[in-house]
């Protein structure tokens, strides 16, 4: 087999097949498409890229998408971390099933989950009715935004902390107890520490999804100019002016800070993972 | 079990109970939701629904896109995987990575992209118009879109699985005078037959309930290029809500029973000990 410098040498057969059609796939179905948006960029004006990007309705969208998805993520690794306690700590009847729906949000259709959760929230929905009481509007306003991602955040986090906490050896926190300490000073001193990478990564990975996300989110919404629409949502309309330029530069913006946040996922779990070996 | 150990019970009953109730609320409410909205006017209303000829090409369309989609995507995760695991090469992290990007994309970013190439105004655009080929707001455009968004699935199932048998099998296989197809079809493939389903029902849920990306590229002709959350959208803009959440619903049925299934793959092969987030379904 030749390439000696770029492969070691391996008795197995079939590699350059299965390389080449991994990287001709690859490249045809991501690599090639995905740079578009960057090649089209490079051919429009700078000064149509700027208007793009900056119009106040575009950053109007930018703050409600930076400001949901991070006040749901917030909302998430606090909801998240008492779940996988639970979970992992605590035996209770259905115990399986509760874990199982955990990972509902991952399996439904983002459009349905933004239906069903519209029709719950709205001033006569069964949720929706009670915090009208309260004087709580969520259906079509900035907070459904924040219901809608944290249902889509949510599993990221209980799955990130999960295998941590159960993982984690309670003989620590056993010989923190016999040495005088609280429970409360094991939380602080003992378990938190030993879930803070975890949940910092399921905020990562639940920011890094809510971020983009579109089907879950339109309906609830509402959708109205400068005050609950999302980046995404920008990109379709001006789409549909067909705006492509205009459409690629805000998708280049988006693209560019999710590759940021993936990188600084990367760099976590690596670190935690390193944390976790080094114990 | 000393105090310090462990809450007191009152309070493990009451974070157990709160843990509950959040997840009831924020999770299982909405599941609940759909099917009471979806039979709120009767089961006549519900069968007419589905039975109506929109909704039977839009099941039509999203079959299509699955059939396509989840065995190229398999083909794809299965050679990736055994270039990649099985083999020490230069650069392999990186295409590890790039096999990754589809997952950190915005679902309507992944729909742009294929209207940049092959739209009215993309890099193929006036040769394809020529030609009188459509794919953007055709059934191609879906379907591409459908096999970006579940790109890696596959391919993210077997790699850890390939690393972790190692190759001792096969070259047993080898040594006994196998040639290369008989090694893979009797010794590869039965082992990494689980793991290949899994990432087979995770591809295939994605594939179905897929709707940014698809909606950028199908153009909402009803009867045409809707797939079923497509349709679910047009029904509910049209203020149909009965019928929106009847379409929905069988696309939520869909959705439990692939949950079922992982957890039985899970299940079966051990992997839920292993925990680990199962990062595959960051789309």
């Amino acid at each position: 087999m030749a390439g000696t410098g770029f492969k070691r040498f391996n008795v197995l057969p079939g590699f350059w097949p299965a390389f080449s059609y991994t990287v001709l796939y690859l490249s045809l179905i991501v690599l090639i498409p995905l740079s578009a948006v960057f090649l089209k960029s490079a051919t429009t004006s700078w000064d149509h890229i700027w208007r793009s990007i900056s119009s106040p309705s575009v950053v109007a969208s930018y703050r409600l998408s930076f400001g949901a998805s991070i006040i749901a993520g917030l909302i998430s690794v606090a909801a998240g971390f008492l779940i996988a306690w639970v979970l992992v700590r605590y035996e209770f009847p259905g115990k399986p099933l509760a874990d199982a729906v955990v990972d509902l949000p991952f399996a439904l259709p983002t459009a349905v989950a933004g239906i069903a959760l519209t029709s719950l929230y709205t001033e006569n929905g069964w949720v929706g009715q009670y915090l009208a009481k309260l004087g709580i509007k969520v259906a079509f306003t900035p907070l459904g935004v924040v219901v809608a991602l944290t249902f889509i955040g949510l599993p990221f986090v209980i799955r990130s902390v999960q295998p941590v906490l159960a993982d984690s050896d309670q003989e620590l926190e056993e010989a923190a107890a016999s040495l005088g300490a609280t429970r409360w000073q094991v939380f602080t001193r003992v378990i938190f520490p030993l879930v803070r990478p975890a949940l910092l990564t399921g905020f990562a990975l639940a920011l890094a999804r809510a971020l983009g996300e579109y089907g879950s989110v339109i309906f609830i919404s509402g959708n109205m100019p400068m005050k609950t629409e999302i980046t995404p949502l920008l990109i379709v309309n001006k789409l549909q002016q067909y705006d492509y330029a205009g459409a690629t530069a805000i998708a280049a913006v988006m693209l560019i800070t999710s590759f940021l946040l993936l990188l600084t996922i990367n760099l976590l779990q690596r670190r935690s993972r390193r944390f976790m070996e080094a114990r | 079990m000393t105090a310090a150990r462990s809450e007191p019970a009152a309070a493990r009953w009451a974070l157990t109970g709160l843990a509950l109730l959040t997840l009831g609320v924020l999770i299982v409410l909405p599941l609940c939701t759909v099917f009471a909205e979806a039979f709120a006017k009767g089961w006549s209303l519900y069968r007419e629904v589905i039975e109506e000829p929109d909704t039977l090409s839009a099941i039509e369309l999203s079959l299509l896109a699955v059939g396509v989609a989840v065995p190229m995507n398999l083909i794809f995760g299965v050679a990736a995987a055994w270039a990649v695991a099985k083999f020490q090469f230069r650069g392999r992290n990186i295409l590890v990575t790039l096999i990754d990007i589809p997952l950190g994309v915005s679902p309507v970013v992944s729909g742009l992209i294929y209207v940049l190439v092959f739209g009215a105004q993309g890099w193929l655009g006036p040769w394809l118009n020529r030609h009188d080929i459509r794919i953007i707001f055709a059934a191609p455009g879906i379907i591409l879109a459908t096999v970006f968004v579940t790109f890696p699935f596959v391919a993210r199932e077997l790699i850890p699985l390939m690393e972790s048998q190692g190759a001792d099998e096969e070259e047993a296989a080898l040594v006994l005078g196998a040639n290369g197809w008989q090694m893979f079809w009797k010794v590869t493939l039965p082992n990494i037959s689980w793991g290949l389903l899994y990432g087979v029902v995770l591809c295939t849920a994605r594939a179905l309930g897929e709707f940014g990306a698809v909606s950028v590229v199908s153009g909402h002709i009803r009867g045409q290029t809707n797939t079923l959350p497509l349709h679910v959208e047009i029904l509910y803009n049209d203020y149909n809500y009965a019928g929106a959440f009847a379409v929905a619903s069988l696309l939520s049925v869909i959705a439990v029973i692939s949950l079922a299934l992982k957890k039985l793959l899970e299940w079966k092969t051990g992997q839920a000990e292993s925990g680990g987030l199962r990062r595959t379904e960051t789309g």
